[in-house]
């Protein structure tokens, strides 16, 4: 098997690891970041077939420079904490990466909830939609309604007006009091209260609003039109898409797999200077809590420093990200979501995609776990990163972990897997 | 479709385009492009059918939730909005 070996080794190439990657780099390390994206950037910075926003060129141009090799089109499917080993799949196969050191900035994933009419085409991910407009999906002279959850519903929204999409709606779960009550905490962030005014000025036209969300998608083969609730109202709107997210989910399957420990919110639980509870493995950015990518570059910078054992430094950065931290944890309790989103799924509503499992079928069942175990929820090629948290929400308990390994691999790459496991322990018990 | 129309107007010679299969039809796709976004701008609506018979297409576009794997090369499972189109690629909807 192919083997990479570095100081250290980052996982995600979004904000929070190339700022670790930079960090590491520029104090003298040999860095490889892989990442599953086809370029570096990761969600928020993506680019494709447009430029990549202007806030990522510093930190690109400075990634570029920096001397961190980057690896895109290459996923982790599985690691080895005692021997810092990690296996990935790229284009030409598995491959084996080891490190002094290895820093997780997996990100988050969106938070699907099931609602009737959810599995039609034509609905996705609110991130979702605008990380597939950045490759290339056409939006432009679309009606696309916006639902959901969070701050990134005006960005996308904003977002897709700008690249001539014609926004029907964007439709928020939290009541506008709570929200205000947030916005006016902004007060002494002026940069945080601009960048809400130029996302209201953007999206001038556009209905907004509160204590919505959506009832029911309709269409034959597509989604054609969406029913919202909105204090109770129903509302329609003929829609060419929908475009609905409920906020963010930590992506912790490889640290928990790892065996690192999570926090009670479900995110990696870190120290000051970003290390796991396991030896010489650090997390960073969104998998130690959502907080947004002011706080995934501070956290990355401290990761990537006290990585290349530069604790001064790594000092430095600590106190400003436990400020962003702060931020995050505001804005979660700002978009907490509201206990009649768990009445959205029907008995018919499918909460498993990849299996068709029904919320009839599930809906009894006691925990997250028992439903796999009964229903196969969760054991489609998608291994549960979407019907979990969901089912997390809707029935409360934890979500079930993931396996090994982390991908759906060919029986030829699992054999191949375990045989360089053993190799490997051989390797290293000498 | 109105997408796909202006990237046909551009002509063969178009630099920033390049020719793929979509399911044994020629289409021609942006440079940079994920295969996801080239099947939606020729029309694609779905890209499976559910084991239950419906018809799904990308919901993450993240890489997250496997909606819209497709064949590659023949290589089955791949996830279309993680990659990028190249010139003579062959995506088949059939086989995923």
């Amino acid at each position: 098997m192919r083997e990479l070996a570095c100081d250290l080794l980052v996982v995600g190439a979004g904000p929070a690891g190339i700022a670790a990657a930079c960090a590491a780099a520029e104090r003298g390390k040999k860095v490889l970041v892989l990442d599953e994206n086809p370029g570096a950037g990761g969600q928020i910075w993506r680019a494709g077939t447009h430029a990549p926003p202007r806030a990522a060129e510093p930190w690109l141009a400075r990634f570029r420079a920096s001397g961190a090799e980057l690896r895109s089109g290459c996923a982790v499917v599985e690691g080895d904490a005692a021997r810092q080993t990690l296996w990935a799949q790229d284009a030409e196969g598995l491959l084996r990466t080891r490190a002094e050191s290895i820093v997780l900035a997996t990100g988050a994933r969106e938070l699907f909830l099931p609602f009737p009419g959810w599995t039609l085409p034509g609905v996705l991910g609110a991130g979702g939609l605008q990380a597939l407009a950045k490759s290339g999906w056409p939006v432009r002279g679309k009606k696309i309604g916006v639902a959901g959850s969070g701050p990134l519903l005006l960005a996308v929204a904003a977002w897709l007006v700008e690249h001539g999409a014609h926004v029907a709606f964007v439709a928020e779960q939290a009541p506008l009091g709570r929200l205000a009550r947030f916005a006016a905490s902004l007060a002494f962030q002026p940069r945080k209260l601009a960048q809400l005014a130029a996302l209201r000025w953007k999206l001038r036209g556009v209905p907004q609003l509160f204590s919505s969300w959506p009832v029911r998608a309709n269409g034959r083969a597509h989604i054609d039109s969406v029913e919202l609730a909105t204090d109770g109202e129903p509302q329609g709107f003929l829609v060419d898409a929908l475009a609905v997210g409920f906020g963010l989910v930590p992506e912790t399957a490889l640290a928990e797999q790892l065996g690192c420990a999570l926090d009670a919110s479900g995110a990696v639980a870190v120290d000051a200077e970003q290390r796991t509870n396991v030896e010489r493995i650090y997390a960073a950015g969104e998998p130690t809590g959502i907080g947004g990518v002011e706080n995934a570059l501070l956290q990355g910078e401290l990761a990537g420093a006290s990585a290349a054992g530069d604790a001064r430094a790594a000092h430095t950065f600590a106190r400003r990200a436990a400020r962003a931290r702060r931020f995050g944890r505001a804005l979660e309790r700002a978009f907490a979501l509201r206990e009649e989103l768990r009445e959205m799924p029907d008995d018919d509503t499918i909460v498993c995609r990849c299996e068709d499992v029904r919320w009839d079928a599930a809906r009894e069942l006691d925990s997250a776990r028992e439903t796999k175990l009964q229903t196969r929820c969760g054991m489609g090629p998608c291994q549960g990163r979407v019907c979990q948290p969901a089912l997390h929400f809707l029935k409360g308990g934890r979500a079930d972990r993931r396996r090994p390994p982390l991908l759906p691999l060919t029986l030829g790459e699992l054999a191949e897997l375990a045989a360089d496991r053993t190799t490997l322990e051989h390797e290293t018990s000498r | 479709m109105g997408d796909a129309a202006h990237a046909h107007a551009h002509g063969e010679h178009d630099a920033g385009h390049c020719t793929i299969w979509l399911d044994g039809e020629r289409r021609r796709a942006p440079i940079g492009a994920s295969v996801a976004a080239a099947l939606a701008l020729h029309g694609w609506r779905g890209t499976r059918t559910s084991v239950s018979g419906e018809p799904r297409s990308a919901l993450c576009g993240m890489g997250i939730c496997f909606e819209c794997r497709v064949a590659i090369d023949g290589v089955p499972l791949r996830r279309a909005c993680l990659v990028t189109v190249r010139e003579g690629m062959e995506v088949s909807t059939h086989h995923a």
